[in-house]
Protein backbone atom coordinates (compact mmCIF):
# COMPACT_ATOMS: atom_id res chain seq x y z
CA UNK A 1 0.00 0.00 0.00
CA UNK A 2 2.96 2.41 0.99
CA UNK A 3 3.84 2.06 -2.50
CA UNK A 4 0.39 3.31 -4.67
CA UNK A 5 0.27 6.10 -1.62
CA UNK A 6 4.02 7.55 -2.68
CA UNK A 7 2.96 7.63 -6.11
CA UNK A 8 -0.16 9.24 -6.06
CA UNK A 9 1.69 11.56 -3.86
CA UNK A 10 4.01 12.50 -5.91
CA UNK A 11 2.05 12.37 -8.79
CA UNK A 12 -0.74 14.80 -7.02
CA UNK A 13 2.69 17.14 -5.35
CA UNK A 14 3.47 17.61 -9.02
CA UNK A 15 -0.18 18.70 -9.85
CA UNK A 16 -0.73 22.33 -10.74
CA UNK A 17 -3.31 21.74 -8.57
CA UNK A 18 -2.11 21.09 -5.43
CA UNK A 19 0.06 24.59 -5.88
CA UNK A 20 -2.66 26.56 -6.30
CA UNK A 21 -4.32 25.23 -3.12
CA UNK A 22 -1.23 25.29 -0.95
CA UNK A 23 -0.62 28.90 -2.64
CA UNK A 24 -4.12 30.00 -1.24
CA UNK A 25 -3.95 29.01 2.10
CA UNK A 26 -0.50 31.02 2.09
CA UNK A 27 -1.59 34.18 0.86
CA UNK A 28 -4.94 33.82 3.03
CA UNK A 29 -2.64 33.51 6.33
CA UNK A 30 -0.21 36.39 5.54
CA UNK A 31 -3.37 38.95 4.86
CA UNK A 32 -4.99 37.80 7.72
CA UNK A 33 -2.09 38.41 9.44
CA UNK A 34 -1.61 41.37 7.78
CA UNK A 35 -4.64 43.06 8.62
CA UNK A 36 -5.04 41.43 12.34
CA UNK A 37 -1.84 40.49 13.66
CA UNK A 38 -3.67 39.14 17.02
CA UNK A 39 -2.67 35.54 16.08
CA UNK A 40 -5.72 34.24 18.46
CA UNK A 41 -8.27 36.46 16.42
CA UNK A 42 -7.36 35.03 13.57
CA UNK A 43 -7.41 31.83 14.49
CA UNK A 44 -11.30 32.23 14.71
CA UNK A 45 -11.45 33.41 11.13
CA UNK A 46 -9.67 30.61 9.58
CA UNK A 47 -12.00 28.21 11.43
CA UNK A 48 -14.92 29.36 9.87
CA UNK A 49 -12.70 29.42 6.32
CA UNK A 50 -11.40 25.82 7.54
CA UNK A 51 -14.38 24.07 8.55
CA UNK A 52 -16.14 24.86 5.23
CA UNK A 53 -13.64 24.74 2.83
CA UNK A 54 -10.98 21.59 3.24
CA UNK A 55 -14.97 19.54 3.06
CA UNK A 56 -15.33 21.55 -0.23
CA UNK A 57 -11.49 20.91 -1.48
CA UNK A 58 -11.66 17.47 -0.41
CA UNK A 59 -14.97 16.73 -1.97
CA UNK A 60 -13.97 17.70 -5.85
CA UNK A 61 -10.61 16.11 -5.19
CA UNK A 62 -11.82 12.84 -3.98
CA UNK A 63 -14.18 12.64 -6.64
CA UNK A 64 -11.81 13.76 -9.64
CA UNK A 65 -8.76 12.32 -8.69
CA UNK A 66 -11.02 9.18 -8.74
CA UNK A 67 -11.95 9.39 -11.90
CA UNK A 68 -9.38 10.57 -13.45
CA UNK A 69 -7.13 8.21 -12.62
CA UNK A 70 -9.78 5.37 -13.26
CA UNK A 71 -7.68 3.69 -16.49
CA UNK A 72 -4.39 3.77 -14.17
CA UNK A 73 -6.24 1.94 -11.56
CA UNK A 74 -7.08 -0.38 -14.44
CA UNK A 75 -3.48 -1.08 -14.78
CA UNK A 76 -3.01 -1.35 -11.00
CA UNK A 77 -5.51 -4.21 -10.87
CA UNK A 78 -3.96 -6.11 -13.47
CA UNK A 79 -1.09 -6.25 -11.05
CA UNK A 80 -0.21 -8.68 -8.13
CA UNK A 81 -2.03 -6.52 -5.46
CA UNK A 82 -4.92 -6.99 -3.63
CA UNK A 83 -7.90 -4.24 -4.33
CA UNK A 84 -7.82 -2.74 -0.57
CA UNK A 85 -4.38 -2.32 -1.44
CA UNK A 86 -4.92 0.07 -4.49
CA UNK A 87 -7.68 1.75 -3.62
CA UNK A 88 -6.78 3.12 0.16
CA UNK A 89 -3.02 4.03 -1.30
CA UNK A 90 -4.69 6.09 -3.64
CA UNK A 91 -6.90 7.45 -0.94
CA UNK A 92 -4.52 8.03 1.73
CA UNK A 93 -2.05 9.30 -0.98
CA UNK A 94 -4.47 11.87 -1.81
CA UNK A 95 -5.48 13.13 1.43
CA UNK A 96 -2.05 13.45 2.61
CA UNK A 97 -0.80 15.76 -0.16
CA UNK A 98 -3.97 18.12 0.54
CA UNK A 99 -3.78 17.63 4.48
CA UNK A 100 0.04 19.24 3.78
CA UNK A 101 -0.78 22.09 1.26
CA UNK A 102 -3.05 22.90 4.21
CA UNK A 103 -0.29 22.57 6.54
CA UNK A 104 2.33 24.10 4.83
CA UNK A 105 -0.05 26.77 3.28
CA UNK A 106 -1.40 28.30 6.99
CA UNK A 107 1.93 26.92 8.79
CA UNK A 108 4.17 29.10 7.14
CA UNK A 109 2.60 32.88 7.38
CA UNK A 110 1.58 31.77 11.43
CA UNK A 111 5.33 30.60 11.37
CA UNK A 112 6.72 34.14 10.43
CA UNK A 113 4.27 36.16 12.76
CA UNK A 114 5.55 34.00 15.52
CA UNK A 115 3.57 31.14 16.69
CA UNK A 116 5.42 29.18 18.09
CA UNK A 117 6.44 31.95 20.84
CA UNK A 118 3.11 32.40 21.41
CA UNK A 119 0.39 30.53 23.90
CA UNK A 120 -2.08 30.06 20.75
CA UNK A 121 0.17 27.66 19.39
CA UNK A 122 -1.82 24.63 20.82
CA UNK A 123 -5.21 26.56 19.39
CA UNK A 124 -3.37 26.77 16.24
CA UNK A 125 -2.40 23.03 16.15
CA UNK A 126 -5.94 21.96 16.92
CA UNK A 127 -7.09 24.38 14.00
CA UNK A 128 -4.75 22.31 11.50
CA UNK A 129 -5.78 19.20 12.77
CA UNK A 130 -9.50 19.69 12.55
CA UNK A 131 -8.78 20.66 9.15
CA UNK A 132 -7.09 18.30 8.25
CA UNK A 133 -9.17 15.65 9.39
CA UNK A 134 -12.01 17.44 7.84
CA UNK A 135 -10.26 16.55 4.29
CA UNK A 136 -9.87 13.37 5.08
CA UNK A 137 -13.59 12.52 5.74
CA UNK A 138 -14.55 14.53 3.01
CA UNK A 139 -12.14 13.04 0.26
CA UNK A 140 -13.24 9.73 1.47
CA UNK A 141 -17.04 10.56 1.01
CA UNK A 142 -16.48 11.73 -2.45
CA UNK A 143 -14.02 8.79 -3.00
CA UNK A 144 -16.70 6.68 -2.08
CA UNK A 145 -19.50 8.19 -4.34
CA UNK A 146 -17.08 8.17 -7.02
CA UNK A 147 -16.20 4.51 -6.74
CA UNK A 148 -20.10 3.80 -6.89
CA UNK A 149 -21.29 5.93 -9.49
CA UNK A 150 -19.73 5.01 -12.67
CA UNK A 151 -21.42 8.32 -14.28
CA UNK A 152 -18.63 11.08 -13.71
CA UNK A 153 -21.23 13.98 -13.58
CA UNK A 154 -23.58 12.27 -11.30
CA UNK A 155 -20.93 11.39 -8.92
CA UNK A 156 -19.66 14.79 -8.79
CA UNK A 157 -22.63 16.32 -8.51
CA UNK A 158 -23.55 13.80 -5.88
CA UNK A 159 -20.55 14.33 -4.09
CA UNK A 160 -21.01 18.28 -4.04
CA UNK A 161 -24.85 17.83 -2.76
CA UNK A 162 -23.15 16.13 0.25
CA UNK A 163 -21.12 18.68 0.85
CA UNK A 164 -23.50 21.56 0.53
CA UNK A 165 -26.25 19.16 2.84
CA UNK A 166 -23.53 19.33 6.04
CA UNK A 167 -22.28 22.67 5.42
CA UNK A 168 -25.49 24.80 4.43
CA UNK A 169 -28.68 22.88 4.56
CA UNK A 170 -28.28 20.73 7.50
CA UNK A 171 -27.74 23.65 9.65
CA UNK A 172 -30.98 25.40 8.08
CA UNK A 173 -32.85 22.16 8.82
CA UNK A 174 -31.82 22.11 12.09
CA UNK A 175 -32.82 25.41 13.10
CA UNK A 176 -36.36 24.62 11.62
CA UNK A 177 -36.37 21.81 14.09
CA UNK A 178 -35.63 23.78 16.43
CA UNK A 179 -38.21 26.50 16.30
CA UNK A 180 -40.95 24.04 15.25
CA UNK A 181 -40.34 22.22 18.52
CA UNK A 182 -39.38 25.03 20.40
CA UNK A 183 -41.88 23.67 23.61
CA UNK A 184 -40.18 20.73 24.30
CA UNK A 185 -36.70 19.72 25.50
CA UNK A 186 -34.39 19.83 22.60
CA UNK A 187 -30.95 19.23 23.99
CA UNK A 188 -29.96 16.14 23.81
CA UNK A 189 -31.97 15.39 20.53
CA UNK A 190 -29.91 18.40 18.79
CA UNK A 191 -26.65 17.01 20.69
CA UNK A 192 -27.72 13.95 18.89
CA UNK A 193 -28.44 15.56 15.60
CA UNK A 194 -24.88 17.60 15.58
CA UNK A 195 -22.85 14.07 15.69
CA UNK A 196 -23.77 12.84 12.60
CA UNK A 197 -22.49 16.38 10.75
CA UNK A 198 -18.55 16.22 10.88
CA UNK A 199 -18.81 20.00 9.78
CA UNK A 200 -20.42 20.98 12.83
CA UNK A 201 -18.60 18.27 15.19
CA UNK A 202 -15.44 20.45 14.03
CA UNK A 203 -16.63 23.86 14.64
CA UNK A 204 -17.73 22.26 18.51
CA UNK A 205 -14.70 21.24 18.74
CA UNK A 206 -12.39 23.82 17.94
CA UNK A 207 -14.70 26.58 20.03
CA UNK A 208 -14.68 23.93 22.72
CA UNK A 209 -10.52 24.76 22.55
CA UNK A 210 -10.79 28.19 21.98
CA UNK A 211 -13.32 28.40 24.88
CA UNK A 212 -15.07 31.10 23.65
CA UNK A 213 -18.67 30.28 25.02
CA UNK A 214 -19.98 33.63 23.27
CA UNK A 215 -19.25 31.39 19.75
CA UNK A 216 -20.22 27.92 21.34
CA UNK A 217 -23.76 28.45 20.19
CA UNK A 218 -26.98 26.05 21.14
CA UNK A 219 -25.64 22.37 20.72
CA UNK A 220 -21.83 23.38 21.67
CA UNK A 221 -23.49 24.95 24.93
CA UNK A 222 -25.38 22.07 25.53
CA UNK A 223 -22.48 19.78 24.87
CA UNK A 224 -20.31 21.95 27.16
CA UNK A 225 -22.53 21.06 30.30
CA UNK A 226 -23.61 18.09 29.48
CA UNK A 227 -19.74 16.67 28.98
CA UNK A 228 -17.42 19.52 30.62
CA UNK A 229 -14.88 20.96 27.99
CA UNK A 230 -12.49 17.88 28.40
CA UNK A 231 -15.20 14.97 27.79
CA UNK A 232 -16.45 17.30 24.99
CA UNK A 233 -13.13 17.74 23.39
CA UNK A 234 -12.87 13.57 23.83
CA UNK A 235 -16.64 13.18 22.33
CA UNK A 236 -16.11 15.19 19.43
CA UNK A 237 -12.73 14.24 18.58
CA UNK A 238 -13.86 9.84 18.25
CA UNK A 239 -17.12 10.57 16.89
CA UNK A 240 -14.73 12.79 14.26
CA UNK A 241 -12.73 9.77 13.95
CA UNK A 242 -15.65 7.55 13.25
CA UNK A 243 -16.54 10.02 10.59
CA UNK A 244 -12.90 8.94 9.21
CA UNK A 245 -13.02 5.23 9.44
CA UNK A 246 -16.55 4.10 8.23
CA UNK A 247 -16.54 5.74 5.19
CA UNK A 248 -12.85 4.22 4.36
CA UNK A 249 -14.67 0.92 5.47
CA UNK A 250 -16.68 1.28 3.03
CA UNK A 251 -14.45 1.92 0.17
CA UNK A 252 -12.86 -1.33 1.32
CA UNK A 253 -16.14 -3.23 1.02
CA UNK A 254 -17.32 -1.30 -2.58
CA UNK A 255 -14.25 -1.89 -3.98
CA UNK A 256 -14.15 -5.60 -3.14
CA UNK A 257 -17.58 -5.82 -5.69
CA UNK A 258 -16.95 -3.53 -8.38
CA UNK A 259 -16.20 -4.29 -11.75
CA UNK A 260 -13.93 -2.53 -13.84
CA UNK B 1 -2.63 -23.44 -18.89
CA UNK B 2 -5.76 -21.77 -18.74
CA UNK B 3 -9.04 -23.38 -18.50
CA UNK B 4 -12.50 -21.93 -17.95
CA UNK B 5 -15.71 -23.44 -17.50
CA UNK B 6 -19.20 -22.20 -17.02
CA UNK B 7 -18.51 -18.33 -16.86
CA UNK B 8 -21.71 -16.06 -16.08
CA UNK B 9 -21.58 -12.62 -16.58
CA UNK B 10 -24.47 -10.39 -16.93
CA UNK B 11 -24.89 -6.24 -16.13
CA UNK B 12 -27.85 -5.71 -15.33
CA UNK B 13 -30.05 -7.25 -17.70
CA UNK B 14 -27.32 -7.83 -20.59
CA UNK B 15 -26.36 -11.21 -20.30
CA UNK B 16 -22.53 -10.85 -21.60
CA UNK B 17 -21.25 -13.95 -20.74
CA UNK B 18 -23.43 -16.93 -21.11
CA UNK B 19 -21.85 -20.18 -19.35
CA UNK B 20 -18.87 -19.71 -21.50
CA UNK B 21 -16.11 -23.45 -21.93
CA UNK B 22 -13.15 -23.01 -22.73
CA UNK B 23 -10.80 -25.82 -23.02
CA UNK B 24 -7.24 -25.70 -21.71
CA UNK B 25 -5.24 -23.13 -23.88
CA UNK B 26 -1.87 -23.93 -23.75
CA UNK B 27 1.53 -22.59 -25.20
CA UNK B 28 0.91 -20.57 -28.45
CA UNK B 29 -0.53 -17.53 -29.58
CA UNK B 30 -3.95 -17.44 -29.45
CA UNK B 31 -6.57 -14.76 -30.76
CA UNK B 32 -9.79 -13.81 -29.09
CA UNK B 33 -12.13 -12.56 -31.72
CA UNK B 34 -16.01 -11.71 -32.09
CA UNK B 35 -17.93 -8.46 -32.73
CA UNK B 36 -18.30 -6.04 -30.84
CA UNK B 37 -19.86 -6.57 -27.85
CA UNK B 38 -19.70 -10.74 -27.82
CA UNK B 39 -17.71 -10.81 -24.46
CA UNK B 40 -14.11 -10.19 -25.21
CA UNK B 41 -13.00 -7.93 -22.91
CA UNK B 42 -15.25 -9.34 -20.17
CA UNK B 43 -13.35 -12.64 -20.48
CA UNK B 44 -10.12 -10.82 -20.61
CA UNK B 45 -11.10 -9.01 -17.46
CA UNK B 46 -12.56 -12.23 -15.92
CA UNK B 47 -9.09 -13.88 -16.35
CA UNK B 48 -7.57 -10.97 -14.57
CA UNK B 49 -9.75 -10.59 -11.52
CA UNK B 50 -11.23 -6.73 -12.66
CA UNK B 51 -14.61 -7.95 -13.95
CA UNK B 52 -16.42 -10.55 -11.00
CA UNK B 53 -17.84 -13.17 -12.63
CA UNK B 54 -21.65 -14.30 -11.47
CA UNK B 55 -20.71 -18.05 -11.41
CA UNK B 56 -17.82 -20.26 -12.85
CA UNK B 57 -14.56 -21.07 -12.82
CA UNK B 58 -11.15 -20.18 -14.07
CA UNK B 59 -8.17 -21.83 -13.16
CA UNK B 60 -4.79 -21.07 -14.42
CA UNK B 61 -2.24 -23.58 -14.10
CA UNK B 62 -4.61 -26.08 -12.23
CA UNK B 63 -5.43 -23.85 -9.80
CA UNK B 64 -8.85 -21.79 -9.29
CA UNK B 65 -8.30 -17.84 -9.55
CA UNK B 66 -11.61 -16.35 -8.67
CA UNK B 67 -11.24 -14.36 -5.49
CA UNK B 68 -7.26 -14.68 -5.48
CA UNK B 69 -4.66 -11.78 -6.58
CA UNK B 70 -1.30 -13.15 -6.37
CA UNK B 71 -1.67 -15.20 -9.25
CA UNK B 72 -1.43 -12.32 -11.18
CA UNK B 73 1.95 -11.77 -10.93
CA UNK B 74 2.35 -14.59 -13.84
CA UNK B 75 0.22 -12.52 -16.15
CA UNK B 76 1.22 -9.48 -18.17
CA UNK B 77 -1.47 -7.19 -19.26
CA UNK B 78 -1.10 -4.66 -21.98
CA UNK B 79 -4.57 -2.86 -21.71
CA UNK B 80 -6.56 -0.95 -24.58
CA UNK B 81 -6.17 2.47 -23.81
CA UNK B 82 -2.67 3.78 -22.38
CA UNK B 83 -3.67 6.34 -19.82
CA UNK B 84 -1.25 6.70 -16.73
CA UNK B 85 -0.84 9.28 -14.25
CA UNK B 86 -0.12 12.33 -16.39
CA UNK B 87 2.47 14.02 -13.67
CA UNK B 88 4.95 10.92 -13.29
CA UNK B 89 7.64 10.50 -15.15
CA UNK B 90 7.99 7.41 -17.65
CA UNK B 91 11.48 5.90 -15.49
CA UNK B 92 9.52 6.46 -12.73
CA UNK B 93 5.96 4.46 -13.75
CA UNK B 94 8.36 1.57 -15.06
CA UNK B 95 9.80 1.43 -11.66
CA UNK B 96 6.66 1.75 -10.08
CA UNK B 97 5.52 -1.13 -12.09
CA UNK B 98 8.71 -2.75 -11.49
CA UNK B 99 8.59 -2.77 -7.53
CA UNK B 100 5.20 -4.73 -7.41
CA UNK B 101 6.04 -7.92 -9.68
CA UNK B 102 7.49 -10.48 -8.52
CA UNK B 103 9.86 -11.84 -10.91
CA UNK B 104 12.85 -10.54 -12.88
CA UNK B 105 12.50 -7.35 -15.06
CA UNK B 106 14.50 -6.54 -17.85
CA UNK B 107 13.84 -2.92 -19.19
CA UNK B 108 16.65 -1.56 -20.69
CA UNK B 109 16.62 -3.94 -24.45
CA UNK B 110 13.19 -2.52 -24.52
CA UNK B 111 13.82 0.88 -23.94
CA UNK B 112 16.26 0.71 -26.79
CA UNK B 113 14.05 -1.49 -29.00
CA UNK B 114 11.03 1.71 -29.13
CA UNK B 115 13.47 4.71 -29.10
CA UNK B 116 12.09 5.57 -25.74
CA UNK B 117 15.41 6.76 -24.21
CA UNK B 118 14.76 10.05 -24.82
CA UNK B 119 11.14 10.42 -23.24
CA UNK B 120 12.68 8.28 -20.24
CA UNK B 121 12.94 11.49 -18.02
CA UNK B 122 9.52 13.36 -19.39
CA UNK B 123 6.24 13.42 -18.07
CA UNK B 124 3.78 10.96 -19.19
CA UNK B 125 1.42 13.49 -19.87
CA UNK B 126 3.88 15.26 -22.60
CA UNK B 127 4.27 12.26 -24.85
CA UNK B 128 2.14 11.74 -28.29
CA UNK B 129 -0.36 8.58 -28.02
CA UNK B 130 1.96 6.54 -29.88
CA UNK B 131 4.88 6.52 -27.42
CA UNK B 132 2.39 6.25 -24.52
CA UNK B 133 1.68 3.00 -26.11
CA UNK B 134 5.48 2.40 -26.63
CA UNK B 135 5.38 2.98 -22.93
CA UNK B 136 2.38 0.11 -22.38
CA UNK B 137 4.26 -2.50 -24.51
CA UNK B 138 7.61 -1.85 -22.32
CA UNK B 139 5.39 -2.42 -18.95
CA UNK B 140 3.66 -5.20 -20.39
CA UNK B 141 6.51 -7.19 -21.72
CA UNK B 142 9.69 -5.80 -19.07
CA UNK B 143 8.55 -8.70 -16.50
CA UNK B 144 9.04 -12.19 -17.27
CA UNK B 145 5.45 -13.62 -17.44
CA UNK B 146 4.41 -17.04 -18.52
CA UNK B 147 1.07 -15.58 -19.81
CA UNK B 148 0.73 -12.53 -22.05
CA UNK B 149 -2.62 -11.18 -22.63
CA UNK B 150 -2.93 -7.96 -24.78
CA UNK B 151 -5.82 -5.86 -25.67
CA UNK B 152 -5.50 -3.93 -29.52
CA UNK B 153 -2.18 -4.03 -29.15
CA UNK B 154 -1.00 -2.19 -32.48
CA UNK B 155 -3.23 0.93 -31.71
CA UNK B 156 -1.62 4.24 -32.40
CA UNK B 157 2.05 2.35 -33.76
CA UNK B 158 4.15 3.38 -36.51
CA UNK B 159 5.53 1.00 -38.86
CA UNK B 160 8.81 0.53 -37.55
CA UNK B 161 7.19 -0.09 -33.85
CA UNK B 162 4.30 -2.37 -35.26
CA UNK B 163 7.57 -4.89 -36.55
CA UNK B 164 9.39 -4.54 -33.24
CA UNK B 165 6.21 -5.63 -31.29
CA UNK B 166 5.56 -8.65 -33.65
CA UNK B 167 8.78 -9.97 -33.76
CA UNK B 168 8.68 -9.40 -29.29
CA UNK B 169 5.45 -11.27 -29.58
CA UNK B 170 7.08 -14.07 -31.55
CA UNK B 171 9.99 -14.37 -29.07
CA UNK B 172 7.78 -14.71 -26.49
CA UNK B 173 5.98 -17.62 -27.98
CA UNK B 174 9.35 -19.67 -28.78
CA UNK B 175 10.18 -19.48 -25.30
CA UNK B 176 6.77 -21.17 -24.45
CA UNK B 177 4.55 -18.77 -23.21
CA UNK B 178 0.56 -18.26 -23.56
CA UNK B 179 -0.03 -14.99 -25.41
CA UNK B 180 -4.04 -13.69 -25.89
CA UNK B 181 -4.60 -11.26 -28.11
CA UNK B 182 -7.44 -9.23 -29.12
CA UNK B 183 -7.65 -6.85 -32.17
CA UNK B 184 -9.92 -5.85 -34.93
CA UNK B 185 -6.74 -5.88 -37.54
CA UNK B 186 -7.54 -8.86 -39.31
CA UNK B 187 -3.95 -9.04 -40.94
CA UNK B 188 -2.10 -8.57 -37.64
CA UNK B 189 -3.95 -11.53 -36.42
CA UNK B 190 -3.81 -13.90 -39.76
CA UNK B 191 -0.05 -12.96 -39.21
CA UNK B 192 0.66 -13.64 -35.77
CA UNK B 193 -2.37 -16.24 -34.43
CA UNK B 194 -1.73 -20.12 -34.32
CA UNK B 195 -5.68 -20.61 -33.09
CA UNK B 196 -8.87 -18.08 -32.77
CA UNK B 197 -11.10 -18.62 -30.37
CA UNK B 198 -14.36 -16.78 -31.73
CA UNK B 199 -17.00 -15.54 -29.12
CA UNK B 200 -20.60 -14.99 -30.19
CA UNK B 201 -23.38 -14.04 -27.61
CA UNK B 202 -21.29 -14.59 -24.93
CA UNK B 203 -20.34 -18.05 -25.48
CA UNK B 204 -18.05 -19.73 -28.04
CA UNK B 205 -18.51 -20.32 -31.82
CA UNK B 206 -15.63 -21.51 -32.97
CA UNK B 207 -12.00 -22.66 -31.63
CA UNK B 208 -8.81 -23.61 -33.46
CA UNK B 209 -6.97 -23.25 -36.57
CA UNK B 210 -7.29 -19.78 -38.44
CA UNK B 211 -6.83 -22.88 -41.82
CA UNK B 212 -9.69 -24.96 -40.52
CA UNK B 213 -11.95 -21.88 -39.63
CA UNK B 214 -10.92 -20.56 -43.48
CA UNK B 215 -11.98 -24.38 -44.62
CA UNK B 216 -15.05 -24.40 -42.68
CA UNK B 217 -16.74 -20.76 -43.67
CA UNK B 218 -14.49 -21.30 -47.53
CA UNK B 219 -13.56 -17.61 -47.46
CA UNK B 220 -10.63 -16.26 -49.06
CA UNK B 221 -8.97 -14.42 -45.77
CA UNK B 222 -9.40 -14.49 -42.35
CA UNK B 223 -11.38 -10.87 -42.53
CA UNK B 224 -13.78 -12.55 -44.91
CA UNK B 225 -14.34 -15.67 -43.04
CA UNK B 226 -14.94 -13.55 -39.85
CA UNK B 227 -17.49 -11.20 -41.66
CA UNK B 228 -19.57 -14.04 -43.07
CA UNK B 229 -19.41 -15.32 -39.60
CA UNK B 230 -21.18 -12.42 -38.16
CA UNK B 231 -23.38 -11.76 -40.91
CA UNK B 232 -24.76 -15.26 -40.69
CA UNK B 233 -25.27 -14.64 -36.83
CA UNK B 234 -26.96 -11.47 -37.78
CA UNK B 235 -29.75 -13.37 -40.10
Amino acid sequence: MINILIHSFYDLMRSKWSYVYFLFYLMLGFLLLFFNSDLSKSIITLMNVIVVLTPLIGTIFGAMYFYNSKEFVELLLAQPLKRRTIFLGQFFGLSLSLTLSLVAGLGIPFMVYGIFMSSDIFNFFTLLMVGSVLTFVFTALSYYIALSNDDKIKGIGFAILVWLFMAVIYDGLFLIFLVLFEEYPLEYASLGASMFNPIDLSRMLIILKLDISALLGYTGAVLQNFFGTSWGMLATSSMLLLWVIVPINRIVAKSKKKDF
Amino acid sequence: MIAVKNLHKSFGSLNVLDGLDIQALDQGIFAILGPNGSGKTTLIKCILGMVIPDKGSIQINGKEVLGEWAYRGSISYMPQIANFPPNLKVIELINMIKSLRPEAIHEEALIETFGLKDSLEKKLVNLSGGTKQKVNIVLTFMSDSPLIILDEPTTGLDPLALTSLKQLILQERDKGKTILITSHIMSFIEEMADEVVFLLEGNIFFNGTIDSLMKQTKARNLELAISTIIQNSND
